[in-house]
């Protein structure tokens, strides 16, 4: 009962959340919309037991990428009008095919196990926690290298990103 | 329901009411001991020493009328006071207060431990909820519809982002040191005295408790500037900047939405210090006198010397407040992001070696 509630609760927050991303018409409320799925995902992890992934979430996503949208959204300016019309030819129709493939995949699921879904927590018990330990140990041996690249990755990224940003001709002026 | 939950609801409710205690005093405290530090007589009408004068002003902030601005955001204005109010009382269960304590009830013994939830991410935890707490700066600020909060709330976004940056890594070389992500094994790690492998080092050192501000006393300055910054506290005060904001992102809020705020100010303020007691300076670690003081007073001595540390600390928030002048903007980006943080992370560079010569010896051994 107590675990249904603790299913039930952040899975619907989500889906509200996710309805408000889509339907408000205020770019803010879109983006505390997200913050709430993200958030709510985040509670789900942890009756999951996978803690550190939840944190992660919350601290990552909740917390810094979010915040800088809601940053953007603030500075570029909520009161434009909101764009009505395609901006890619067909696009109401790519969309509505997408959805129409995952609604079929859905139903497909469904019919072929005979609608006999273990909605409930699994029955077996997970000893295992996902503990930063855990995590980090399988990150830094059997994973080290990709781990490595990614690093060197996002470090060129941010460089590029920096390049791109950096004014040179002003810096020629002053000098 | 079952004892666990019980226990739960139990731990819950004495948290808030300790936390709205505690603020009730610390608003007076800070009044009183500014007044004093300016030679003035503060709040002296209400109570005896003018205890009750907070009481009083919550009294009348509930009271008032609420006025909401005509172009304000009606949801995100409603909602920006409670995603304040709520971190910083999550915040506060994850603060261990005391070892483990055995309560016979009804002939049954049972073991509580005197902290809210013993995560193994605590953390991480601390660090989410403090990015989650900058939505209600942001939100007040953008929702009010006017351009002072607005300054104030853009600023406040960006002061908290590059803080808590400075903020994460101070606390890496703590966390290397106790090893463990845990607040009630940090404590643990914390007890005992310092040793060293030098004979004359060590007769020295050995009277000094394990705290870790005497090993990591780098990572305590960083982590402490970075907290006032957190909190928007003077010096760092300047989304509130009477002078330039009028009163920064909370301008358009009164009555009782203004006092969710203002409680979130200090309740923030109060976790900051108990969190920094908890990392940095043991804990509730300290001598219980098991010898010659009655049984249940030597049991809450844990919490006594935990209280006697946040409070030492709070002074010092408080002196900060009454003695610096506040920053320039761009001093307060440069302090953030070109000193604490390159400091942080050689800080954390040095211990990482240190703790590795510690561990496996030198390299060439």
């Amino acid at each position: 009962m107590f675990e249904a509630f603790l299913f039930f609760a952040p899975a619907s927050l989500i889906i509200l959340g996710a309805l408000i991303v889509i339907f408000a018409k205020n770019p803010v409320h879109n983006a505390m919309g997200l913050v709430m799925t993200l958030v709510s995902l985040a509670i789900i992890y942890i009756t999951l037991n996978a803690t550190f992934v939840a944190m992660v979430q919350m601290l990552v996503y909740a917390g810094a990428v979010m915040t800088l949208f809601l940053f953007v959204i603030m500075m570029i300016g909520v009161d434009k009008k909101e764009q009505t019309t395609d901006s890619i030819k067909g696009q109401t129709f790519l969309v509505s095919g997408v959805f129409l493939i995952l609604i079929s995949l859905l139903v497909y699921v469904a019919v072929s196990s005979d609608f006999k879904w273990d909605l409930w927590f699994p029955p077996v018990e997970y000893d295992v926690e996902g503990t930063p330990q855990l995590i980090a140990g399988t990150l830094f041996t059997a994973w080290i290298f990709p781990f490595e690249i990614i690093s060197i990755l996002l470090i060129v990224a941010t460089a590029a990103a920096i390049a791109l940003a950096y004014d040179t001709k002003k810096r020629n002026s002053n000098a | 329901m079952s004892t666990e939950l019980i226990i739960a609801l139990i731990k819950s409710g004495i948290a808030l009411s300790v936390l709205l205690t505690n603020t009730i005093l610390l608003i007076w405290l800070e009044r009183k001991i500014v007044a004093g530090m300016q030679s003035r007589v503060g709040p002296d009408r209400a109570g005896p020493f003018g205890i009750l004068q907070t009481l009083a002003d919550a009294i009348k902030l509930l009271l008032k009328e609420q006025i909401m601005p005509l172009k304000a955001d009606r949801a995100m204005y409603l909602l920006a006071p409670i995603i304040a109010l709520v971190p910083s009382f999550l915040i506060f269960m994850i603060i261990p207060l005391g070892p483990d304590l055995n309560i016979e009830v009804a002939g049954k013994n049972y073991v509580v431990d005197l902290v809210g939830a013993d995560l193994n991410v605590g953390v991480l935890y601390f660090l989410a909820l403090s990015s989650i707490a900058v939505y209600s700066v942001v939100l007040a600020g953008w929702s009010s519809g006017s351009k002072y909060p607005l300054l104030g709330g853009v600023r406040a976004s960006a002061q908290m982002i590059s803080y808590e940056a400075a903020m994460g890594l101070s606390l890496v070389p703590v966390i290397l040191y106790s090893g463990s992500l845990s607040l009630v094994d940090i404590v643990d790690s914390q007890s005992g005295n310092l040793s060293s492998p030098i004979p004359f080092l060590d007769s020295v050192v050995s009277f000094i408790p394990k705290w870790n501000v005497f090993p990591q006393f780098v990572a305590f300055g960083i982590f402490f500037i970075a907290a006032v910054a957190e909190v928007n506290r003077a010096p760092f005060d300047l989304v509130e900047a009477e002078q330039e904001l009028v009163g920064g992102f909370h301008t358009e809020y009164s009555g009782f939405r203004f006092a969710m705020f203002f409680l979130a100010e200090y309740i923030n303020m109060f976790n900051m210090c108990a969190i920094t007691a908890t990392f940095f300076l043991g804990g509730w670690l300290g001598p219980t006198f098991e010898n010659f003081l009655p049984p249940l007073l030597s049991a809450i001595m844990p919490i006594f010397w935990l209280g006697i540390k946040i409070f030492a600390l709070l002074f010092l928030f408080i002196w900060f407040r009454a003695t610096l002048p506040r920053l320039r903007y761009d001093q307060l980006m440069e302090l953030g992001w070109k000193r604490l943080i390159p400091a942080s992370l050689v800080w954390l560079i040095l211990s990482a070696i240190v703790l590795g010569f510690r561990e496996f010896g030198l390299p060439w051994s």
